[in-house]
């Protein structure tokens, strides 16, 4: 187990050390110019810029100077937000995209789970097809639309009952996260009750499950300890990649309902080439989810005693 | 056992099985409290996040859009400002903020006319200016606001160090463009105080428009020992600025939440009606703040688009606009390898463009007007407006001549076809859709072939200061108000004359205008550069931008302008309904 357990984190440090590099790499070789603005400056103004930044230096030296201060755990300077430092950038808003995300991804495993043996259970009837119907159009239809008509029908129910019911947008209390954790997590419940009907369809009538039945155990035990344990392993797999992709994915909601998360900074940064933000962004979220694949890995040998951590 | 043995049947077949067999009733019961513990443990959680999510923000408790009481008003921003640091702050976002929270020497009063800021008087000279500062002016800490701290602030923003974009708007300076150049140290700016409440400042040359400058937002105080002792993290913070205007800064959550509140230590605080202006939405999602004004959050939306016209007018809210003061054109590139350095060719792009078809067909916002003329209808000239005094020359639409210009054109490239010319644009909706009427409309009527080249702004950016397109549409705003802000755009040693567009009768036209202190003989020129640019199709007009917003009728007195900070809240007050 610890030995795994070191393996494990070797790898993902090595994961995380490609990333940053592939990060910048491709950043570089994006077309553009970090330091150009609308008002054009003198040769000297710029280089005194480019010495701020490091960016008169060879590439390769720049690469080594990156790397010596990402290991010290110092991402830089913004180049859009010249007096902030992207350490705080992160320290500032990650904790809302993480707050929001755990929301999003606890309504998403526990609706996922929960309407997936709901439809597993009524295979092919009524409830089956709609709750699939639904699934369907929660996978398709993308996020700014249900953000959007979901704002839109929050100001039409709040007109309704002429006070203010639930905020339309902003962030600080309770009231502000629900509807955006709901939207935010819409897709990946959607994704995860599809996942669980076809795993817990296999299960069902799984020849232990004949066993249990036959020897006279009671239908809640059946059903709790033999198919839903066995069905939600797979929904344990994808549930760590599936909760970093949540604390990243969440831009549109963050621009739709004006939450102060970092994931317009991890969009916008490449709008507009913010080297340092880009960097700072992308491989704090690489980290993210490669720890998160880590943890799952290592949460599945409690789940599933079959699993052997070797 | 007969039920057993039909059991064991179905198990083989799962369709219907489960739900005769008690096993599916008792599971969806288990379900049934599994939801309800479920949402038990969310209510939980949520209530645990939500002290959590205290930790990282102020809580925004909304009072609508608009308090009577206590005298604040709602707004959102459309995003974070980036920079408050007036020495290094380019960005209109930024600008307003800063410009409820500063003060230069002259401002910008609510009818767009200069009045006396921290100065209380002022003598401009042709070798210079002196400047007498209001005894009473204090900083947000009761500390006067001395000549001193004038003088730092523009030794700060012309000093290489310190890599200001706006160090230009300090060349009237003696030495400023050599100590920006870092031929000279920064204490040889020409400005000095005598005193605390005098300031001398010295030209390097006779300027016919210094007051009009000296309300730009470079030109605000910042305080020496102040700034050092922020150590260099002046402006990163509400904290880590002090405030001469009438608000100050009293939270500010990175990405969430600006608030502005009354500076009790203004000079002029008795004018200020106000006591709170707060923006406690970030957002550039226009939809979102019109929901946010429907819901009675916000008093103001601004900058609506075509889409959303509609459904504003559907719920009948007065639309107000204004002319942001902005005017695009096409840039076009005049270097000799390139087709566009043809005058026919230009000749004939420029009779089949037809602005008014642009304004009216393709972008379809009130408040945008077609261009003529590199000088926008706002521009103050000497007496009245200055394209009253200059009228452009009007080009009309003429297709049949502008192809006669293209086989002109033909025969002195000596092609048979022209080759696909390239058009830089933003990849914003708008510049696409304006891009793509105009490869539709040349295609059409010269039958030229458009490649549009759509590229984010920095990289459009780039591309068009390395030269690499043919025409590009373009937007230019002022800074100051003065025709000089748009008039020395296309002399040639211009770094924004991306398209290298020379002329020596033009850029004679422009050091007259820069140095002459008379202001018949600058208005004179002006009109000339006008002319010449038209005739010699320096550039090509498009239209000049407008912007459509709505605003709660109970706010009055909000100043919109095209120079300084708009919009402009710190006049304003609230009628009680």
């Amino acid at each position: 187990m610890f030995r795994y357990t070191v393996k494990r984190l070797i790898q993902g440090v090595i994961t995380v050390w490609f990333i940053a590099t592939a990060t910048f790499i491709a950043m570089h070789s994006v077309p553009g110019d970090p330091l150009s603005g609308e008002r054009l400056t003198n040769e000297e103004i710029r280089a005194n810029l480019e010495a701020r930044y490091g960016l008169d230096r060879p590439l390769f030296e720049q690469y080594l100077i990156y790397m010596g201060n990402m290991t010290r755990g110092d991402f830089g300077i913004s180049f859009t937000q010249q007096n902030r430092r992207v350490n705080d950038i992160i320290r500032e808003h990650f904790p809302v995209s993480a707050t929001l995300g755990i929301l999003a991804v606890v309504f998403a495993a526990l609706g996922g789970i929960l309407w997936g043996a709901l439809t597993a259970l009524f295979r092919n009837r009524l409830p089956d097809v709609v709750i699939m119907f639904l699934v369907i159009l929660g996978i398709s239809v993308p996020s700014f639309v249900v953000a959007g008509l979901s704002q839109l029908g929050l100001t039409s129910l709040n007109a309704l009952f002429g006070v203010s019911i639930l905020p339309v947008a902003g962030w600080g209390t309770l009231l502000h996260m629900i509807v955006p954790s709901l939207v935010l997590g819409l897709g990946t419940m959607a994704f995860l009750t599809r996942l669980m009907r076809s795993s817990m369809l296999e299960i069902i009538n799984a020849d232990f499950v004949r066993t249990a039945r036959s020897k006279g155990l009671p239908p809640t035990r059946i059903f709790l300890k033999h198919q839903l344990r066995n069905a939600i392993l797979p929904v344990i797999t994808v549930l760590g990649p599936a909760i970093a992709a949540i604390t990243t994915g969440g831009f549109v909601v963050e621009l739709v309902f004006a939450i102060p998360g970092l994931g317009r900074y991890f969009v916008q940064a490449v709008q507009q080439l913010d080297y340092t933000v880009i960097m700072g962004t992308t491989v704090f979220y690489g980290a993210f989810l490669v720890f998160m694949v880590i943890l799952v890995d290592l949460v599945y040998g409690f789940i599933d005693p079959r699993v052997r951590l070797e | 056992m007969a039920e057993q043995q039909t059991n064991g049947i179905t198990a083989d077949s799962p369709g219907a099985a489960p739900a005769r067999d008690p096993l599916s009733s008792v599971a969806i019961r288990q379900i049934a409290l599994l939801a309800i513990a479920a949402t038990v443990g969310f209510v939980l959680l949520m209530a645990a996040l939500s002290w959590a999510s205290d930790l990282t923000s102020s809580s925004t408790t909304s009072v609508g859009a608009i308090d009577v009481e206590t005298g604040t008003i709602t707004l959102s921003l459309t995003q974070e400002p980036p920079q408050l640091d007036s020495t290094r702050l380019t960005d209109s976002v930024s600008g307003m903020i800063l410009g409820h929270v500063m003060e230069g020497l002259l401002r910008y009063d609510i009818n767009n006319q200069l009045a006396p800021g921290v100065a209380e008087r002022w003598d401009i000279r042709t070798d210079g200016a002196t400047f007498w500062l209001r005894e009473e002016a204090r900083w947000s800490d009761g500390e006067p606001v001395t000549a001193h701290d004038f003088v730092f602030a523009w030794q700060t923003a012309v000093d290489p160090a310190t890599a200001s974009q706006y160090a230009f708007i300090f060349y009237v300076f003696k030495n400023a463009e050599a100590i920006n150049r870092g031929e000279l140290p920064r204490e040889t700016l020409g400005a000095r105080a005598v005193g605390d409440l005098e300031l001398e400042i010295e030209f390097e040359r006779p300027v016919a428009y210094f007051d009009k400058l000296v309300a730009f937002q470079t030109y605000y105080p910042i305080r020496e020992d102040f700034y050092l002792s922020r150590d260099g993290r002046y402006a990163a913070d509400a904290v880590d600025l002090l405030y001469n205007g009438p608000f100050e800064i009293t939270v500010w959550v990175h990405g969430a939440h600006v608030r502005l509140e009354k500076n009790e230590h203004y000079w002029n605080r008795d004018e200020i009606s106000l006591n709170v202006i707060d923006f406690p939405y970030i957002t550039a999602d226009g939809n979102a703040a019109l929901n946010l004004y429907r819901d009675g959050q916000i008093a103001v939306v601004n900058g609506l688009g075509a889409e959303s016209l509609d459904q504003v007018l559907a719920e009948r809210w007065p639309v107000r606009r204004y002319s942001d003061g902005s005017v695009w054109f096409f840039q076009i590139n005049h270097r000799e390898e390139h087709p566009t350095s043809n005058y026919n060719l230009r000749k004939a792009l420029q009779l089949v463009n037809d602005p008014g078809e642009l304004v009216y067909k393709v972008i379809q916002i009130p408040g945008y007007t077609p261009g003529e003329s590199l000088f926008p209808t706002w521009l103050n000239g000497q007496n009245g407006l200055f394209r009253q005094e200059y009228p452009a020359p009007t080009v009309t639409p003429n297709v049949a001549l502008a192809r006669e210009h293209l086989e002109q054109a033909k025969r002195e490239l000596g092609v048979d076809e022209i080759p696909p010319i390239v058009l830089l644009a933003d990849d914003t909706p708008g510049a696409s859709k304006q891009a793509e009427y105009y490869q539709n409309r040349l295609m059409q009527t010269l039958g030229l072939d458009i490649r549009i080249d759509k590229q984010i702004f920095r990289q459009r950016l780039a591309k068009a200061e390395a030269g690499e397109f043919d025409l590009a549409l373009y937007g230019w705003g002022p800074d100051f108000d003065d025709p000089l802000t748009f008039g020395d755009l296309f002399a040639s040693w211009n770094l924004n004359n991306h398209g290298e567009y020379a002329n020596a009768d033009l850029d004679a036209q422009v050091r007259i205008a820069q140095e002459s202190t008379d202001q018949a003989t600058r208005m004179a020129a002006f009109g000339r550069i006008q002319e010449i640019l038209i005739e010699d199709v320096a550039i090509i007009p498009n239209y000049e931008r407008g912007v459509l917003y709505i605003q709660d009728p109970r706010l009055r007195g909000v100043g919109r302008r095209v120079v300084g900070p708009d919009p402009d809240y710190s006049r304003a007050h609230i009628v009680a309904d």
